[in-house]
């Protein structure tokens, strides 16, 4: 305690409560009133309704909810194999190139995803490996930005782990495929589920990568909510916007509660 | 036992395992190396395959670039600063004034980070938009005939909304590095007749300038690279540079300007994202 004086820290708390409603509260509820408003002149709704919702969910913006959720987990089960695979695989090379492969699955998050998007425009818009206007590469825009998240994710957990397990039964003649599949996977699994986690709810709210390679038919979350707003219809867009948040929020708790359960905390 | 596992962990080492780490690197090189090596190849040459220094230093000295650049340093350098003493003020009555229900409060901020970054400007729309509460609420309590608060779609828009959208990344090390201050010491301190400000600034400060230092580094990074919200706030004025390489490639089809402007931002974003690797590393964040 830093502040001992029941005033101070009422002040404090008064201060705290202001920042957080302003920058994080006020957010979420205004966009969960004006998904259900019905006219908004004033300064608050003059009535409620869920026309958005029956709208969105009745409307074209239904495929997009669909096209999110596969590219989120086509994209996330991809990355989550290859950053297994690479964080796992990395444990066998000699340190400098440990180093220097380690920073080089590392760099994809730091490239704007934008520039992401034009490298694939770019890279795939002719034969032998035309993809541009496909759903494919969509989905390989999402998984090469969260693979790094994935690999990170992975790589941490991996650290973490105590060697001993592995150099047990290792020592008490566990073949390599063996060991991995029953001693080193098992023990990483709450990594790979809070990995999956996060891999889908960053391909959910990504924008810039998709908003370039996007074909036509497939819509993914975030772009359908920026059309919508673009095109003035915001109740349709903050609608839209809950159902996005919601399926996150809906996603990483369940993940999240499988996780206690195979760690039996 | 402990000399059994000396002697069998080299031998790990030594399996033939070496070349697993081919096939994820192949799959990494193809889809993120070579497209970012073919942006740099139609930056630098044109169709022909011939080097154009020219058309290089004409996007580099126009307007819109220069423009771009300068929007996209001012943003996101404001925004760090905001997000590093936003996050420091939360951070510390977090930590050390908590109150019934902080622990809830602060897992609930950590879930901003898994939540698209557009949300935040969406919802300022509806709070300080020109047909916003905020505004309405004005015009009515002292009958003004326009809105009179008009920052959304500006520079400082942006600005705000970065800061609540990357608070968090600040705010976690943060919170981190304060678990591990010494309580007794600020007791200590305290007893001895130190106001909060002294504590804060000799105890609890030193203990987290490496947080700082790195989660700003991130923010840096973060709000370089950020498109949702600059793309969602739609002002005409406010264009940064992921924004331009989205107008330049998709509504003027100009690739090869696209292209440029791309190395120009990957190289900063790359020179951030060593900064931020470098005080990690340093600081053992």
């Amino acid at each position: 305690m830093l502040v001992w004086s029941r005033p101070g820290r009422i002040v404090l708390w008064v201060l705290f409560a202001l920042i957080f409603g302003v920058l994080f509260l006020a957010p979420l509820a205004v966009i969960l009133l004006s998904s259900l408003a019905d006219q908004w002149n004033g300064v608050l709704p003059n009535g409620l309704t869920t026309e958005h919702y029956t709208d969105v969910i009745g409307g074209a913006a239904w495929n997009s909810v669909k096209a999110s959720l596969t590219t989120g987990f086509l994209a996330s089960a991809l990355a989550l194999v290859s950053g297994t695979w690479a964080a796992l695989s990395l444990r066998l090379q000699g340190p400098s190139l440990k180093r220097l492969l380690g920073l080089l699955f590392f760099i994809p998050s730091a490239v704007p995803s934008v520039s992401v998007g034009l490298g694939l425009l770019v890279a795939f818009s002719h034969p032998p490996l035309l993809l541009n206007g496909t759903i494919a590469i969509v989905m390989i825009a999402h998984f090469v930005l969260i693979s790094a998240f994935t690999f990170g994710n992975v790589s941490a957990g991996l650290a973490r782990l105590s060697p001993d397990f592995e150099q047990v039964a290792s020592s008490l003649g566990a073949r390599p495929a063996y060991r991995l599949w029953h001693v080193t996977l098992p023990l990483l699994a709450p990594y790979l589920v809070a990995a999956f986690g996060l891999s889908f709810a960053l391909s959910m709210g990504e924008l810039g990568a998709t908003v370039m390679v996007y074909p036509p038919g497939w819509v993914t979350l975030p772009v359908s909510i920026f059309s919508l707003t673009d095109r003035g219809d915001i109740f349709a867009g903050a609608a839209l916007t809950m159902i996005l948040v919601a399926a996150t929020l809906v996603l990483l708790l369940g993940l999240e509660r499988i996780t206690k359960r195979a760690t039996g905390a | 036992m402990s000399e059994a596992i000396a002697l069998r962990a080299p031998a790990i080492r030594r399996e033939p395992g070496k070349f697993w780490i081919v096939p994820p690197a192949a799959l990494l090189a193809l889809l993120f190396f070579y497209p970012l090596a073919l942006i740099a190849r139609q930056a630098f040459l044109d169709d022909s395959g011939v080097a154009n220094p020219a058309e290089i230093i004409s996007v580099l000295h126009s307007r819109f670039f220069l423009n771009a650049l300068i929007n996209t340093v001012t943003i996101s350098v404001s925004a760090t600063a905001g997000c590093l003493i936003v996050g420091l003020v939360l951070a510390l009555i977090l930590a050390f004034v908590p109150f019934p229900g902080s622990g809830f409060i602060a897992r609930l901020i950590d879930t901003f980070i898994a939540l698209p970054t557009f949300l935040v400007t969406l919802a300022f729309t509806f709070l300080y938009g020109s047909a916003g509460m905020l505004n309405a609420g004005l015009m009515e309590t002292f009958s003004l005939p326009l809105p009179p608060v008009d920052f959304l779609y500006s520079t400082w828009g942006v600005v705000l909304a970065e800061v609540t959208v990357y608070t968090p990344f600040i705010l976690r090390p943060l919170l981190a590095a304060f678990s591990l201050v010494d309580r007794g010491q600020i007791e200590a301190a305290s007893v001895l007749g130190a106001r909060p400000f002294r504590i804060v600034r000799q105890v609890i400060l030193p203990a987290a300038i490496p947080a700082l230092i790195a989660g700003g580094s991130l923010c840096l990074l973060l709000t370089v690279n950020e498109f949702g919200i600059v793309l969602f706030i739609g002002a005409k004025g406010v264009i940064t540079l992921p924004l331009l390489i989205y107008g330049k490639a998709i509504q003027e089809s100009a690739y090869q300007v696209a292209c440029i402007i791309a190395v120009v931002n990957i190289a900063l974003s790359l020179g951030l994202f060593g900064l931020y690797r470098f005080a990690a590393g340093r600081l053992g964040v």
